[in-house]
Parts: C-alpha cells; structure tokens; sequence
C-alpha cells in the first residue's frame, strides 16, 4: 500500500496538482484501497463461493471498485477545496482508478480464494487421514474381539455340570478359560511368537475337548524354526474354532483338526484341516465369518489380500494362512 | 414312569439334565443322543413324552429334527445362545433352558411339563413345525425325509417346486423330494433373489430358466435347463416379469 500511495503521489504531483493534495488524495484513497481488499480477503475466509457462483465474486469486485471511486469523487473532490485544474485532473483520473482498483481487488480475492482452499483442503485431508486410522484401529479390535457367544456359555455349561461329579476338574476348566479370556483381552496388534499364541491356542483346545468330549481330536506339528517365528496375536484361535465348528457340525463321527506350521521363506505358513461331507456342505458355506474376518484382519496388517487361502481335498477342508516375516 | 430322552451333542451338557433329573422319582431317562439322527432313532424306538433338545447339533439342527417327526412329543428346549430361535420358539415349546441353567430353573420347566402333561394338545404340535421351518431358512437347506434316509437338500441345488395335494414335490439335480408343507410356505421363506412363483403349483429358481415361450393364448411356458416346461399364470406373469428384468 506504501508503495502504491509512493507511485499515485508522484503521479498526481507530476501532473501538477498541488503537494497538500497529492499527498492527501493518496493517502486517503490507497487507505480506503486497503479497507477494500482486507474486507473481501477476510469475507472469502469465512464463505468462498462453490462451483461457478464466481461470477458474484466478480460482479462484488466491480460494486467495490465503483464505490471506491464514488468516494473519492465525492468525498476527495467535493470536500476538500480544489482548484478547478485539479479538478479536471481528479475527474480524468477517476476511470483509471476504477481499473486500478479492480484490478488489486481482483487480485487480492483470486490469491485469496486460493490460499484459504489450499488451507481448506490441507485440513479436510488432516481429518480424512485421522478418521481413516480411527476407523482401521476401530475395525481391527473389532475383528480381534469377535468371540464366540456359543463357545463362552457353553463352556460354563461344562464346568456347571463338572462341579457336581469332578470338582478339580471344574476349577481347572474354570482357570483355563479364565486364562484364555484373559488372552482374549490383549488391547493391541503387536506381533507375537508362534510359540505363545499356541500356547494359548492350546488353551482354547483344552476347553474345546472337555465340552465335545472324545469326538474331537488335535494333532498339532510345528518346528523349534517357526515357533520363534512372529504372528499377530489371536489370529489362530478363529481359525480353528471355524474348523472344529466346520468339522463337528458337518460329520457325525470323531474329528481330527491338524495343524501344521513350517517356515518358507519369507512366510511363516500356517494350514489347518478340518473333516467336511462333501455331500452336504455347500462351497458357499466354506468362508463363514470366521474366516472373512481373519482375511479381512490379515489385509489390514498386511495390506495383502492373498494370505489367506482355502481349498478342499477328498473330505478335508484346508484353510492356509502365511504370515510374512519382515526381520 | 415318564419316558425322558436327552438330546445334546456335549456329553457335559447331556450330564447335567441326568443330574438335575434325580429329584425327580418318577422319570426315566430312555435314552442319551449326540445327534438328531441317533435322536430320530431313539424317538421312534422309545416313544418319549418328553425330550430335552439342544438346537445346534452335528449335520441337522434340533427344529430340523422336529420337522421330521410325525408325533410331537413335549419338548424343552436347551441352548447357549440363539436369539432368533428364542424368539420364536417362546411361545411353542413347553419351555426353553438357557445354558447354563441352575436346578431351581431347570426344576420350573420339568413341573411346567407336569402340568401341561395330561393336556397335550396337536396344538402345540402344529405350532413347533412352523418355528422349525421358519428358522430353517437361514441355513439355505430342506431337510426331507426319503425313505428311511435323511437327506439335506442346498437351495441351490433345487431346480424348481411343484405342488401336489398336502405335498410340496422338490426338483433337485439328484431327484424329486416330498415335503409335507404348503408352496405358499417356500414362497414366503426362500430367498425371493432366487425363487419365483409363476403359478399356483409352480415356483422355478430363477438361474435355471433358459426360455421363455408363448403357450396358448395370453400364456406362456417357462424352459427350464433340465428341459421341463413350467406354465405360468396369468398373475404369475408380472412377477416373472419383474425378476427377470424384462
């Protein structure tokens, strides 16, 4: 703005216009300039027109612009005593600072619209980026906690009936699903060795076999290699739920559900294998929840979507899970 | 005596109700099952007046079980957690145990039974068979007696249903199967993305439609994959219309 009433000052006082004038007119004007474009820049910080309303932003542009010059040929000319040269000069001039002064504030709302969208847009993508996390943390305990309704009252089922015939073996199943809850409870995704997370499985195992008796049946294989190798924790125990509910619910005989770890560079995989009939099992059933939610999980971790893999042989149903191992 | 059968597929659970069962003098538990099947046998072998159920059991379920019993016995109903079937079947059975249950209740459903003992009705019967179907039909499959075989039919392994007198006839890729059960039953309960009613006797599964052709005058004929030729009815018409997108 100082350089602006600088330049108009020395413009009006080459054209022979008094000095007390030239410095009053430039001033009062370029100040009355200023006003204009901090009035427009602040209203485009608080509302910028969308799509193609920008026609009002020019048209508010040229309404500024005349009154400016209204009032400096109404208040300048009118007020201030000026001789008649002056006059004329101040008159002449008038369509010149209408461009003038449409032009700065056409200028001052266009680098205006832009800054304030920029800002905009940096803190929509601020909050776009939090919900996203929020909304991936929220989904991944959700999927963590999905613990079976069935599976919990059914077992107090089993320790309610224990607690009359064999009482020491209902304070053991009580410990080991208090134990297993407790595992359940586990707040965060940090990895885990294989070793602990089928310490825990076997837990699951324990209460699984007191409930459904000698009908089922585990053989677990791993190696000393993969069992120090890492997994997200809880990530086994739905698995093999889906595959002792699959292979109970679908045959009426005993069970075996093998599961085996090996590591294959760079994954540590792991397969499960439950009994189906293939008679009466239909293939849509094959991915239940369970399943789905382990996938779903697993592309979460990972940001893969091939970790999880099913497939069927003769009667057994094979779920393959590979977990890879960055270190 | 009252003849008692236990039907759960935990040993645990079947433990408990022959536990709670001793304060009572004069009940005779007939038999234990792990199963429906091993429990179809025994119902017929035994005639029980009343049965304990579980719900969610191997191969087929505690209400698909009941659909295929010609004679309802009393039944109280023992499950973990099932809130639809809960719902449903609150009204119909003598009464349903919530696992785990203490003696004090469980000794509430057995007098409720004593109570109700002598005026069994073909109510209740009546009322059982329809829960049963109605909370089927979220496990995509028809469980049909054939001969003395169980079979357990996928929908979507069913080309089309025909009705015949009291029976409903189903179409499937391995053979014709009678349900005793009513067409305006499957109309209501099937998966309507899947299944169409084009007549009073006819529904088709949608996919399995091949042609479409002019039959007399007004009418048509639906040509299935298999070849069979289903008419369709005036009113039957719009609806396949409708689901076929023409």
């Amino acid at each position: 703005m100082l350089v602006f009433a600088g330049l108009h000052f020395y413009t009006l006082y080459s054209l022979n216009t008094s000095f007390a004038l030239a410095l009053k007119d430039s001033v009062l004007s370029n100040l009355i300039l200023g006003l204009l474009c901090w009035l427009i820049s602040n209203n485009l910080s608080y509302y910028r027109p969308k799509g193609n309303k920008y026609i009002y932003v020019v048209i508010w542009c040229l309404i500024l612009s005349a009154l400016y010059v209204a009032i400096i040929r109404y208040v300048i000319i009118s007020s201030f005593k000026v001789g008649f040269l002056d006059e004329k000069i101040l008159n002449f001039s008038l369509p010149i600072r209408y461009a003038f002064c449409f032009l700065l504030i056409g200028c001052m709302t266009a680098i205006s619209i832009l800054f304030y969208n920029q800002q905009e847009k940096q803190e929509l993508e601020q909050r776009k980026n939090e919900a996203e996390k929020l909304t991936k943390e929220a989904e991944l305990s959700s999927l963590r906690e999905k613990l079976q309704p069935h599976f919990l009252f059914n077992s107090l089922n089993s320790i309610s009936a224990l607690t009359l015939s064999k009482p020491t073996e209902a304070r053991k199943m009580t410990q080991q699903l208090s134990d297993f809850l407790r595992g359940t409870l586990r707040q965060d995704d940090a990895l885990t060795s294989l070793k602990s997370e089928l310490a825990h499985l076997e837990l699951y195992l324990e209460i699984e076999k007191v409930r459904f008796g000698n009908r089922l049946n585990t053989i677990i294989k791993t190696d000393e290699e993969s069992l120090r190798k890492f997994i997200p924790p809880m990530l086994l125990q739905p698995v093999v739920e889906n595959a002792i509910k699959f292979g109970l619910y679908d045959t009426l005989e005993a069970v075996n559900i093998n599961i085996q770890t090996k590591f294959k560079q760079p994954n540590l995989e792991i397969s499960i294998s439950n009994p189906f009939d293939a008679q009466t099992a239909h293939p849509n059933k094959g991915t239940g929840f369970g399943l789905n939610s382990i996938k779903r999980r697993l592309a979460l971790l990972f940001s893969r979507n091939d970790l999880l893999k099913t497939s069927i042989t003769e009667n057994q149903f094979i779920t393959t899970i590979l977990i890879p191992q960055t270190s | 005596m009252i003849k008692i059968l236990i039907i759960d597929d935990e040993p645990l659970a079947r433990n408990i109700i022959v536990q709670y069962l001793l304060a009572y003098a004069d009940m005779e538990i007939v038999a234990e099952c792990g199963n429906g099947f091993e429990g179809l046998k025994a119902i017929n072998e035994h005639q029980p007046q009343l049965i304990f159920l579980d719900i969610q059991m191997p191969k087929i379920t505690g209400f698909e079980m009941l659909e295929l019993l010609d004679e309802m016995p009393a039944i109280i109903f023992t499950t973990a957690y099932d809130e639809f079937a809960l719902k449903a079947f609150e009204a119909n059975a003598i009464d349903y145990l919530l696992k785990p249950f203490d003696q004090e209740r469980f000794n509430k459903a057995v007098d409720k039974f004593l109570a109700n003992n002598q005026s069994q009705t073909d109510h209740q019967k009546i009322k059982i068979e329809r829960v049963a179907q109605q909370t089927n039909t979220q496990n995509e499959r028809i469980v049909v007696k054939s001969g003395n075989k169980i079979k357990i039919i996928s929908i979507y392994d069913i080309t089309h249903l025909a009705s015949d007198d009291d029976y409903v006839n189903i179409y499937t890729s391995d053979g014709v199967f009678m349900k005793n059960q009513t067409l305006t039953f499957f109309e209501q309960n099937l998966n309507k993305k899947l299944f169409v009613r084009v007549h009073r006797s006819y529904m088709v599964k949608i996919d399995q439609i091949t042609k479409l052709e002019p039959y007399e005058k007004e009418g048509y004929l639906i040509i299935l994959k298999t070849g069979e030729k289903i008419p369709v009815s005036k009113t039957g018409y719009p609806k396949l219309k409708a689901v076929l997108g023409i």
